[in-house]
């Protein structure tokens, strides 16, 4: 039950946070008028908000530790989650799949273009997750710089298009090349550097191109960025509005089938089990045999191949880019995904851009607290659950019992 | 007639004024335990390090002599590049990949012996196919081996103590070393656990590999080593066989306090 | 020459600044080990109280020097209590985490920040009255060296020395180089490292908050954006000197402030943030030790 000792100290915390928030969401100040006004609803929101809070964190790490107590005492018993049964009995999985499967297939003609214009968004950002799932979630290299491969294969496709008339399909292996080849030329400095280094050196670098991008007017058209890109061609027919975005649809659709068969092959490969060891423990994964330069390169090269990809299809969905759509904001956005996710959970990782891109559009009320909540995520999901939505979970081996000599 | 499968002259390791380790000369012959003994601080660890790679040695030799091959000069080559040589080794503090299984450690350690890369991962052809078997086979036969075939699910962080230290030399043996090194692996060991250590090296041993080990476990070196070197302040204060180097004036003066556990 | 003591001026004004938002990121990289991505919201919200409060003051009709001093007073304050409430609840819960965990909750706060004051205050850009006077005895130099150049100048070194004199003759100055030292020595020798911490990011918070409103009065606007980009910067500027070293931030400002104002006064002036990512990348890359630190040797 809750104590008297814990209400007061959840009364202390909100008082704080009225305080601490007064300045900027009580007062504010018209500086041409020379009027002030002053919210005080917001002082009673914040004072509410903070207590409910505190009481619900307080609760939480008291659940945890009679949790942990009972598990120690023997009196509960550690269950499997019920998403690890249902992924592992294929009589669980299989109709699942297939209900998921049909529903995705018919997405299309049971909702609108605009929601399916929605859908395919999602689903850009699923394919950007499990991309940089391998470079951050398997690989452990946090690369705040994810951004700027999806940019160089966003360009790729509008430069190419608009010097030489190249079509979307033409490029998009273009682009995925150019993408790798980035992510092996932005990979080559960082080797040595260490985890929160590394970090703001690809966010460094990040920036740099979205600049240069920027500013390199001849090369990018600088701000005002390049229109009439040409969308996807089938087969040289003219499509309309609601053709091309269904066209697009589906082809999003295939890119996501083929990156979850991809990552979930590579998770459990050589190259995979070298990733993982390197995130685990470096100075080992070295002393093992595992060439860390090269396992890191395949890391940024394999994720940046991804985001490669995306961007080409990016910029053949909106028709028009320029450098404002490849922000850090946007690298914050995708590390949200794999860390709400679960860094290495591809299951984790498509929930969470579904709910991460879904959810703001459909509670459109709230749309303007978007970033403030991917912000909370972060820092929510690092103290509360660390491992994600879904942890990951190695695979298991069976083997035959030998006959004692 | 004895070939060294490790021969190290002069090696010496300075950091930036501190020398740690100066002008250590040392020697592992083919089928031989050896033990590297001296009071903490002495720079066995570091020793180790320099060898293994992790250190480029500031001056000395390494020369690494595999037993159907010329011999490899080891100084400045990268940590992969000598396991790749045959030369393995276990940390001082366990140093197991805690997120992945039992049996997925000890496969970490068929890295370098395999080759399928992306193309193999991703279409899974019937190399691959029969190279990954071949990994997943060979590492149970070394959990076998050491004990913890049991546990072969399990996340290596879950493993008991002793377990996770069977686990890290498990790890080692799966690079087919032709020379393992164990940076103290009876450390926090009760007896009986040692008593296990003691068997497994030996069988180890019995099989061909050759081993050189720093431990603080006076019993257990004197059990297992054929030869002991023993070092004080970054130097080799004295060498020989067990019995030799027990009588030794200078290695008593350097280790007094410290002789066996209980 | 004229021009040339412009960009003198210019740059040391602006390596001001980044020294004051540089110790905070300094002090607590050299305390725990982290590099705190929100400091430069904590900068940010420093601006926007002291404008708050100085708009509001003068409002209300009260003397200039009284507007100054309490609007500085409520920046550093308020911003000491983000900095101390940041650390308690996003950093302090992963102690004892991956190193990975607390930077990637600061990034999540530093994004929570930014769109908390958008949130609730505005997206535009709104005008810093200016709080310095322009100085009769500043008259003749004008061209070349603002009053509010001067001031900046003069603020900052007097916060720097007495920042000096605490880290080295208080009792919570060497508290906190213990800490920085050697954690466990620290609280084996009964230091309260949690309130050493705490003091770190506070006074940190604080310093930065001061170079807000000085710069926001320097340069006549603020908006809930600039957290981000000087953030960086005196990021770039705290490693340059030395990740953990005070003094390593303060030339490290001013470095990085002369070198900018010289580029891109005599270079180009679009690429002027692209000179500071740069020369942060470079840095990292090539001497992560800075100018004043130690290279680290890992222990295996």
């Amino acid at each position: 039950m809750i104590s008297f000792q814990e209400l007061k100290r959840s009364l202390l915390v909100s008082l704080w946070f009225v305080f601490l928030t007064f300045p900027l969401m009580v007062i504010k100040v018209d500086p041409i008028e020379r009027i002030v006004s002053w919210r005080w609803e917001n002082a009673v929101f914040v004072a509410i908000g903070s207590f409910v809070v505190s009481m619900l964190v307080r609760v939480f790490f008291v659940q945890k530790q009679r949790r942990r107590e009972r598990l120690a005492a023997g009196t509960l018993v550690e269950r499997e989650p019920l998403i690890q049964v249902i992924l592992r009995e294929p009589r669980y999985l299989y109709p699942l799949v297939a209900a998921v499967a049909l529903f995705a297939l018919l997405f299309p003609f049971l909702f609108s273009t605009y929601q399916t214009n929605i859908m395919i968004t999602a689903l850009m950002y699923v394919v950007l997750g499990l991309g940089l799932n391998i470079v951050v979630g398997l690989a452990g290299l946090l690369d705040l710089g994810y951004v700027a491969f999806y940019a160089v294969g966003a360009y790729t496709y509008a430069l190419l298009n608009l010097h030489f008339d190249l079509g979307f399909w033409l490029v998009l292996p273009i682009g995925a090349m150019m993408a790798a080849l980035f992510g092996v030329m932005l990979g080559f400095p960082v080797l040595r550097l260490r985890g929160d280094y590394l970090a703001i050196v690809t966010l460094g670098f990040g920036e740099i191109i979205r600049l240069i991008l920027e500013n390199w007017n001849e090369f990018s058209r600088g701000p005002s960025g390049i229109a009439n890109i040409s969308r996807p061609g089938f087969f040289g027919v003219e499509m309309s509005l609601e053709s091309a975005i269904l066209y697009l649809y589906y082809l999003m659709m295939a890119l996501v089938v083929i990156t979850i068969f991809v990552v979930n092959r590579l998770q459990d490969s050589r190259i995979g089990r070298a990733w993982i060891a390197l995130r685990e423990d470096e100075i080992a994964c070295q002393a093992m045999g595992i060439d860390k330069t090269k396992t890191k390169l395949t890391a940024f090269a394999l994720g940046a191949t991804w985001a490669g990809m995306v961007g080409v299809v990016f910029a053949a969905k909106t028709t028009f880019i320029n450098p404002a759509s490849f922000t850090f904001m946007e690298s914050a956005i995708i590390l949200c995904i794999v860390v709400l996710g679960g860094m290495g959970s591809i299951l984790g990782v498509i929930i969470g851009a579904l709910v991460l891109i879904l959810l703001p559009e459909y509670l459109r009320a709230f749309s303007d607290y978007r970033m403030l909540a991917f912000g909370a995520v972060l820092v929510t999901m690092m103290i509360f659950r660390p491992q994600g939505i879904i942890a990951n979970v190695r695979r298991t081996y069976r083997f035959e019992k030998k006959q004692a000599e | 007639m004895s070939t060294p499968v490790l021969q190290v002259t002069g090696l010496s390791m300075d950091f930036g004024g501190i020398h740690a380790m100066s002008e250590l000369d040392l020697d592992v012959q083919a089928g031989e335990i050896v033990a590297l003994i001296g009071p903490n601080g002495a720079g066995k660890t570091t020793f180790f390090n320099c060898v293994t790679g992790i250190y480029n040695p500031t001056a000395g030799d390494i020369l690494l002599q595999p037993p159907d091959g010329k011999p490899v000069r080891l100084n400045g080559l990268k940590p992969n590049k000598v396991t790749e040589q045959g030369m393995a080794r276990t940390f001082q503090n366990i140093r197991l990949f805690s997120n992945m299984t039992v049996l997925e450690n000890v496969m970490i350690g068929r890295h370098c012996r395999t080759r399928s890369y992306i193309a193999g991962a991703v279409f899974r052809n019937r190399n691959t196919r029969r190279e990954e078997q071949e990994s997943v086979d060979k590492s149970y036969a070394i959990l076998e081996k050491i004990g913890l075939a049991e546990m072969v699910n399990e996340f290596a962080k879950n493993l008991p103590y002793g377990a996770q230290r069977r686990l890290e030399i498990g790890r080692a043996l799966a690079t087919e070393p032709f020379l393992l090194l164990l940076d103290e692996p009876a450390a926090g060991m009760n007896p009986q656990e040692t008593q296990d250590l003691d068997e497994l090296i030996t069988r180890i041993r019995n099989e061909g590999h050759s081993i050189l080990l720093i431990e603080h476990d006076m019993k257990l070196v004197m059990s297992l080593s054929d030869r002991i070197f023993v070092m004080d302040y970054g130097r080799k204060i004295a060498q020989g066989s067990p019995q030799e180097v027990s009588a030794n004036p200078d290695v008593i003066k350097a280790y007094l306090g410290e002789d066996g556990d209980a | 020459m004229e021009y040339f003591i412009e960009l003198l001026f210019s740059g040391l004004t602006r390596g001001s600044i980044y020294a004051l938002i540089a110790l905070g990121y300094t002090m607590v990289y050299g305390i725990i080990g982290l590099i705190n991505f929100a400091h430069g919201e904590i900068y940010m919200i420093g601006a926007f109280t002291s404008f708050i409060v100085a708009t509001v003051l003068s409002i209300y009709g009260f003397p200039l020097l009284a507007i100054v001093l309490l609007a500085g007073l409520a920046a550093a304050v308020w911003s000491a209590s983000y900095g101390f409430t940041v650390e308690k609840v996003a950093y302090r819960p992963l102690r004892h985490a991956p190193r990975l965990s607390p930077l990637i909750s600061a990034i999540g706060m530093s994004m929570f920040l930014q769109n908390y004051v958008l949130l609730a205050q505005t997206s535009d850009f709104l005008p810093f009255p200016q709080l310095i006077p322009d100085f009769d005895f500043m008259e003749p130099y004008a061209h070349v060296v603002a009053s509010s150049d001067l001031a900046i100048l003069v603020t900052t070194a007097l916060v720097m020395v007495g920042l000096t004199l605490l880290i080295k003759f208080s009792r919570i100055g060497k508290a906190m180089r213990a800490t920085a030292q050697d954690r466990t020595m620290a609280m084996l020798v009964g230091i309260n490292v949690d309130r050493v911490i705490s003091t770190t990011f506070v006074i940190g918070s604080a310093l930065a908050a001061i170079g807000g409103m000085l710069i926001a009065s320097h340069v006549g606007q603020i908006n809930f954006f600039i957290g981000f980009i000087a953030g960086i910067k005196a990021f770039t500027a705290a490693v340059l000197g030395g990740i953990g070293s005070i003094p390593g931030a303060v030339l490290g400002g001013f470095v990085l402030g002369l070198t900018e104002s010289f580029a891109t006064g005599y270079v180009s002036s679009d690429y002027e943030d692209v000179f500071a990512f740069s020369l942060l990348v470079l840095i990292l890359i090539f001497k992560p030790s800075g100018l004043l630190g130690k290279a680290d040797i890992q222990k295996v």
